[in-house]
């Protein structure tokens, strides 16, 4: 739990755990590095591709301490990741990223679907991925890429997604969550309920938003849907004409003064929020939680519209075999087990394994992560620090609420290349 | 560069030996062309595998067709009609790409100017009022201190500064000289000039310096018992001795203003597009002969910035 005694204590309790560390030690050379465990056993390493989401110290080193499988993250963003799959498939083993980013990734034949099979919790996966309903019964919107929508491929080296349920699976589900706008309510004081509100000539000059297109043209279609100006058929998939009627409301707010800068990464949309610089803007949830474990008062904000949602999972790449294809079962079969959950779930993610989370968590956690409950005892993030106050409750309430409002996911258009024109046109006007 | 030193002192020794024991036909062994062509070789070798080939294929590219998720190769102009889509029919107003290419310039020139002014300046106190050897190294020295971190952290480290709750706004509040922060202070065209002349001014101080200190001093001395004013001397003595030095620090300027997409896009909140921007964005929507062909129009047109800039000044000659 501590992080001091894990710097000297980690190397020496693996390498008396492990017979290999006590051939290192005998060996003599150099026990108090912790070098000879590597020499001696083959090392399992695993070249771990994805965004910051996923990845964590914690996990890594929970996880070498459970399977010995070293994990060596290579972070990017999530436009990177999908390009580095593109041009450079054999720069990795394992890859995270997103469901939408599927359309793009398996036509192009460079990752390896898994098999569900060899997936020991796949039958205990929420049905959010498989069903597109919540635990409770709740109907989940389907509007853009869903997940099941391209959970499944036709066969194992098939480029093509399944209808229904096969073996082969595209993407194994890790977390996900359900998105709305970040405000600083001490400085709005007053209600905000509507995702017109972004557009609102009073935020004038203080509201942000996301400059990822597939991601950004999302919120910008729950806008205006909401202003009433519109109503898409499918904000995930739009036409031409929609996609310029979309920029176009934007562009004006833009032209208006409306912004006051757009981020493109986690850091820079908490120093936004922070600093004051904004005080409404499309933003992440732990993105919240980080400018609210800084003392700065922020909500993420449930809306009447609302939520557009994101899911991410593990897939390998294309080039990955032999042991090195089992290590990464293992390693996926790790991360469902339960520590990396119940992590996740502590930053206000969601696991795609309830069960094995719940089990990794305290009940007062579980009740006030999950279940939208009065937090009985004081909530603490996975480093320690003070996250919330006994009696605070979660923003947007329980899962059901929550994943049972989503009205739309992160998408790919059949339109991409288009709207991504017109976003670039909208950036620079 | 090893081995062109080596030869270059076997070269010495032999001449050093030849006069000794007058055997000149060694010397005479290499060739002067040869060894400038060794010389110059491993240079030319470099140039050519990380300039010119890559070069020549981001050409190439830039004319290939694209889709989704992979390049075809197959010869399109697409990269180019889809850059310029819509603009002729938009005319006599200018479309997007037209405008941000023309945004890129205006923020190329005015950083430009303003580097060149100061960095004159700074460079022509250290060639002629600093008198000493030393001082000139220590505060030549100084001018570098910056550069002991990295470029993102200088260029951040002005948000603090400049933003809504910063410490300007904050200390114009308290004096009353202001009742609402001033915006334009970050996210804006200021904030990314002030960023840009604070990273790259060095780059202008440098070469200036370089010349001027080579200027000769007897030909200020001849200028003042001629009876010229000391403006008279800095603008026909000093200004055109010290050309080679403002032209080769307004190439580095140019070329790095043209392609920077990263200081524009911290200072000025995404919100201002530039160039460089395009090529990024194009890049990560995995339109690569897209990328390319805006990589091309930029570098054409930093190429006749630079070239018209050599018409001015022969680098060649005055070096």
């Amino acid at each position: 739990m501590t992080e001091t005694t894990n710097k000297t204590g980690v190397s020496r309790r693996t390498l008396l755990k492990s017979t290999a560390g006590l051939a290192g030690l005998a060996a003599g050379s150099g026990a108090i590095t912790g070098f000879p465990y590597v020499m001696s056993a083959e090392p399992k390493v695993l070249r771990y591709l994805g965004t910051a989401v996923n990845e964590g110290d914690d996990i890594s080193k929970q996880c070498l301490k459970d399977t010995g499988i070293k994990i060596e993250y290579i972070t990017a963003t999530t436009d990177d990741v999908t390009k580095r799959v593109m041009t450079q498939p054999n720069s990795f083993d394992v890859l995270d990223t997103e469901y939408f980013s599927l359309k793009k990734i398996v036509p192009s034949g460079n990752i390896l679907a898994l098999d569900a099979k060899k997936i020991k919790q796949f039958d205990n996966i929420t049905p959010v991925f498989t069903k597109g309903e919540t635990p409770g019964g709740k109907k989940i919107g389907g509007q853009g890429t869903a997940p099941w929508k391209v959970l499944y491929l036709e066969g194992k080296d098939s480029k093509k997604f399944a209808t229904s349920a096969t073996e082969f699976v595209t993407l194994i589900p890790t977390v996900y969550n359900a998105d709305t706008l970040g405000i600083r309510p001490d400085i709005i004081k007053r209600p905000i309920n509507s995702w017109a509100e972004l557009l609102n000539p009073e935020f004038k000059g203080k509201a942000s938003i996301l400059n990822i297109p597939s991601i950004g043209i999302m919120d910008a279609a729950m806008v205006v849907e909401a202003t009433g100006k519109y109503k898409y058929a499918d904000k995930g998939n739009m036409t031409k004409e929609e996609i310029d009627l979309t920029m176009k409301v934007m562009t004006e707010a833009k032209k208006a003064g409306q912004f006051r800068a757009f981020w493109k990464d986690f850091n820079e949309s908490v120093n936004l929020m922070a600093s004051g610089e904004t005080v409404i803007q499309s933003m992440w949830s732990p993105a919240v939680t980080k400018v609210r474990s800084m003392g700065i008062a922020c909500t993420f904000q449930p809306l009447k519209e609302g939520y557009r949602s994101w899911a991410s999972g593990f897939c390998v790449s294309k080039g990955v075999s032999g042991p090195k294809l089992d290590w990464a079962y293992e390693f996926v079969n790790w991360f469902l087990s339960g520590y990396a959950g119940a992590y996740l779930n502590r930053q206000g993610y969601y696991s795609a394994v309830l069960s094995t989370a719940k089990a990794n968590m305290e009940p007062y956690e579980w009740a006030y992560w999950m279940e939208g409950k009065a937090a009985e005892k004081d909530i603490k993030a996975p480093d320690g620090s003070l996250l919330e106050k006994a009696g605070s409750v979660r923003d947007g309430g329980s899962y059901e609420d929550r994943m049972g409002g989503v009205a739309c996911w992160n998408a790919v258009m059949d339109e991409n290349d288009y709207m991504v024109r017109k976003w670039n046109e909208f950036i620079a006007a | 560069m090893d081995t062109s030193e080596d030869i270059l002192q076997q070269a010495s020794a032999d001449l050093v030996r030849g006069s000794d024991t007058a055997r000149p036909a060694k010397a005479a062994r290499l060739s002067p062309s040869f060894v400038s062509w060794l010389q110059a070789g491993p240079m030319m070798l470099v140039f050519l595998a990380f300039f010119l080939i890559p070069l020549v294929f981001v050409v190439i590219v830039s004319f290939w067709d694209y889709n989704e998720y992979q390049l075809l190769p197959a010869f399109s102009g697409r990269g180019y009609t889809d850059t310029f889509e819509g603009c002729i029919a938009q005319l006599p107003e200018l479309c997007t790409i037209a405008k941000t290419y023309v945004k890129t310039l205006k923020l190329c020139f005015l950083v430009w100017a303003i580097t060149l002014f100061i960095g004159f300046w700074v460079a022509y106190f250290l060639a002629f009022h600093v008198k000493s050897k030393t001082w000139q190294m220590g505060l030549s020295l100084l001018c570098t201190i910056p550069f002991w971190t990295s470029n993102v952290i200088r260029m951040i480290a002005w948000i603090p500064l400049l933003g809504r709750n910063g410490l300007v706004n904050s200390g114009l509040m308290k004096t009353g000289l202001i009742n609402q922060p001033v915006e334009w202070l970050l996210f804006s065209e200021f904030s990314v000039v002030l960023a840009l002349v604070h990273l790259f001014t060095f780059f202008m101080v440098v070469p200036i310096f370089n010349s001027m200190i080579r200027i000769d001093k007897a030909l200020i001395e001849a200028a003042y018992d001629a009876g010229a004013t000391g403006f008279q001397t800095l603008v026909n003595v000093i200004i055109p001795l010290a050309k080679p030095g403002i032209v080769i620090g307004s190439i580095f300027v140019i070329t790095i203003v043209m392609g920077d997409f990263i200081t524009i896009g911290v200072m000025g909140g995404q919100q201002i597009a530039a160039a460089g921007k395009i090529i990024e964005t194009r890049v990560n929507a995995l339109q690569f002969p897209a990328a390319a062909a805006n990589a091309v129009i930029l570098l054409v047109i930093t190429f006749l910035i630079i070239t018209m800039m050599s018409r001015i000044v022969d680098i060649k000659k005055e070096l």
